[in-house]
């Protein structure tokens, strides 16, 4: 159903600092083991470094999201089991409402924490063991991955479609969140890998490349933006943004910084590997990186706070 | 209340606002009887409503709407002063309990709205859904607070604590078919005295799938901070959109990951 000028006189539900953290790291969680997916079965051997970057971070990002969604419950937080199990008197059951994103996000969030657990387990035995397989097997490391992806994809996005599951102004009037806070996932998470390459040198192999995809997303990021901006202005609600202007011009400030990406020249991938030319080419990548995580978060504080 | 009240029979409010007049006995009997300690006192310098809202300590609140002509060469026409005892509306489709992700809102035995508190874990989904701003939350509980219609009285045959405190049967309790029935000949009586102005707001089913506690109203439903027909709509409207925003964002995310990482000639 479309509303034509939308009116609401809803109350804030107060969900600020956690929850907007909780939206960042679930942004990178599942960003960031979608990039190592495709890292390992798309790029080649090499890219391998960065691909368990990926699935390394993943897991401390999702370990986090649990915290933060628990304390946000104030008083109540001992019940957050409350989202799975349904405690009504004489109808004790599971809980599960596909129609109400936070009921299906609790459960993905769950699934998506196991594949990330694994993920790490098998990227360390990689990594210690020398198991270039892992403990899953090639075919089935593979599917795992996969299927864990497409988690990651809804862990993602699914807290922009949760926003707007409501009737509050701004996230009601538009269908752009979801797909926004995915793809400004995806960018962060490559901007996270490309960070802490430092730390893994025989990662450095994919900078470019994640530079590239990051470009990608952020492109991505900007239609959708574009698209938020139209929808909430076509519903009326476009004045509740205005005064998180700033905010919203950090967030452009690194899809812009990212979208530079693009056109570099493609001489930087012969200096990988080297530490000499390494120098500019990791000032420059960690200012970018820092530059597009703040986006992420900025991008996310202004349409949290822009409702309430 | 003659009758005696039943399980398994949909109870409600009518509010008429054209006769309430702002005493605010229903506030004052909701918090005596529900035992809300209410919240510190403010002059919020807005009428004579120091109230406010709806929240955790207020489950009726007097909207005080401040409609005299800034002439007032007019009479005004009964439009001066618009009072309303505002209460959850109990929808038949109810945002807050299509979103909750506890289970803990429930349809009672009476076709009520009620949080189970022993359930609710103060997720504050439903504070987001509630297009009326009736919910919030009680910062000492942790947990989501709102009219319950009594339902503890209704469960001892007794009637709601501010329906029956009402003295001028502004507001009216029963059996939901017996209210509708009351409001439509409340309503032709207005018409027929010129107050064309007077409509029914959720006495049909074109807000919400109707209300339990639905209103007569002396101007546009908007005027008391309610939302018209048009803007009525339930959260679960956007589930496919936002996903669909997201399938296909996801889909080419992953498009542009495989080309920017896939394997290139000599690498």
């Amino acid at each position: 159903m479309h509303l034509d000028a939308a009116e609401h006189f809803v109350r804030a539900p107060e969900w600020t600092w956690y929850i907007l953290f909780y939206f960042f790291f679930a942004g990178l969680a599942g960003g960031s083991y979608v990039l190592a997916t495709l890292l390992r079965l798309a790029g080649g051997p090499r890219d391998e470094p960065a691909a368990r970057l990926g699935f390394y971070i993943s897991l401390p990002a999702t370990l986090i999201c649990p915290i933060l969604l628990t304390a946000d419950l104030g008083a109540s937080w001992l019940r957050f089991w409350h989202m799975l199990v349904d405690v009504t008197p004489g109808d004790v059951g599971l809980n599960f409402k596909y129609w109400s994103p936070m009921s299906v996000g609790v459960w993905a969030l769950l699934v998506f924490g196991f594949f990330v657990a694994v993920s790490a387990l098998d990227t360390w035995v990689r990594d210690r063991r020398g198991r270039p397989a892992g403990i899953l097997g090639a075919s089935i490391g593979r599917t795992f991955t996969i299927v864990g992806s497409i988690f990651g994809l809804f862990i993602a996005s699914y807290t922009g479609v949760l926003l707007s599951v409501s009737n509050q102004p701004v996230w009601s009037d538009t269908w752009a969140l979801g797909g926004l806070f995915l793809a400004s996932g995806l960018s962060g998470a490559a901007a996270a890998i490309t960070l802490l390459v430092r730390y893994r040198p025989d990662a450095a192999f994919s900078l470019e490349r994640l530079r590239v995809a990051d470009a990608y997303f952020s492109i991505l990021e900007l239609v959708l933006l574009v698209a938020f901006f139209a929808t909430v202005a076509v519903a009326g609600t476009a004045g509740l943004i205005v005064p998180w202007l700033p905010l919203w011009i950090i967030a452009l400030i690194g899809i812009g910084a990212s979208m530079m990406g693009i056109r570099q020249p493609a001489r930087r991938v012969q200096a990988s590997g080297e530490s000499a030319a390494m120098a500019p080419v990791a000032l420059e990548a960690t200012v970018v990186s820092i530059l597009v995580l703040v986006a992420v978060l900025a991008m996310r504080a202004a349409v949290i706070f822009s409702a309430q | 209340m003659a009758a005696a009240i039943k399980p398994g029979e949909a109870y409600g409010f009518f509010t008429d606002t054209s006769i309430c007049i702002g005493c605010k006995a229903c506030e004052v009997a909701c918090k005596e009887w529900n035992q809300l300690e209410g919240n510190d006192p403010k002059f919020l310098a807005d009428s004579y409503d120091n109230t406010g809202q709806l929240d955790d300590q207020n489950w009726r609140h007097v909207k005080f709407i401040d409609d005299v002509p800034t002439q007032t060469v007019d009479a005004g026409d009964g439009k001066a002063w618009l009072m309303m005892s505002d209460v959850c509306k109990h929808c038949k489709h109810a945002s807050c309990m299509e979103v909750c992700p506890t289970g803990a809102i429930i349809r009672t035995e009476f076709d009520t709205v009620f949080i189970q508190q022993d359930v609710c874990n103060g997720c504050r989904n439903c504070v987001a859904a509630c297009p009326y701003s009736v919910i919030a939350i009680n910062q000492k509980t942790g947990t989501a607070h709102k009219c319950t219609l009594c339902y503890d009285r209704l469960q001892g045959g007794m009637q709601p604590a501010c329906a029956k405190a009402c003295p001028t049967q502004s507001i009216q309790f029963g059996p939901l078919a017996e209210l509708q029935q009351a409001a439509d000949v409340r309503l032709a009586a207005l018409h027929s005295q010129g107050l064309t102005q007077a409509e029914l707001y959720g006495r049909d089913d074109k807000v919400y799938g109707g209300l339990n506690a639905f209103f007569l109203l002396m101007d546009k439903p908007e005027k008391y901070g309610l939302p018209n027909a048009a803007n009525a709509g339930l959260p679960s409207r956007n589930d496919l959109g936002g996903y669909l925003g997201a399938l296909v964002t996801g889909v080419l995310g992953v498009v542009a990951g495989i080309v920017a990482f896939r394997r290139r000639g000599a690498a």
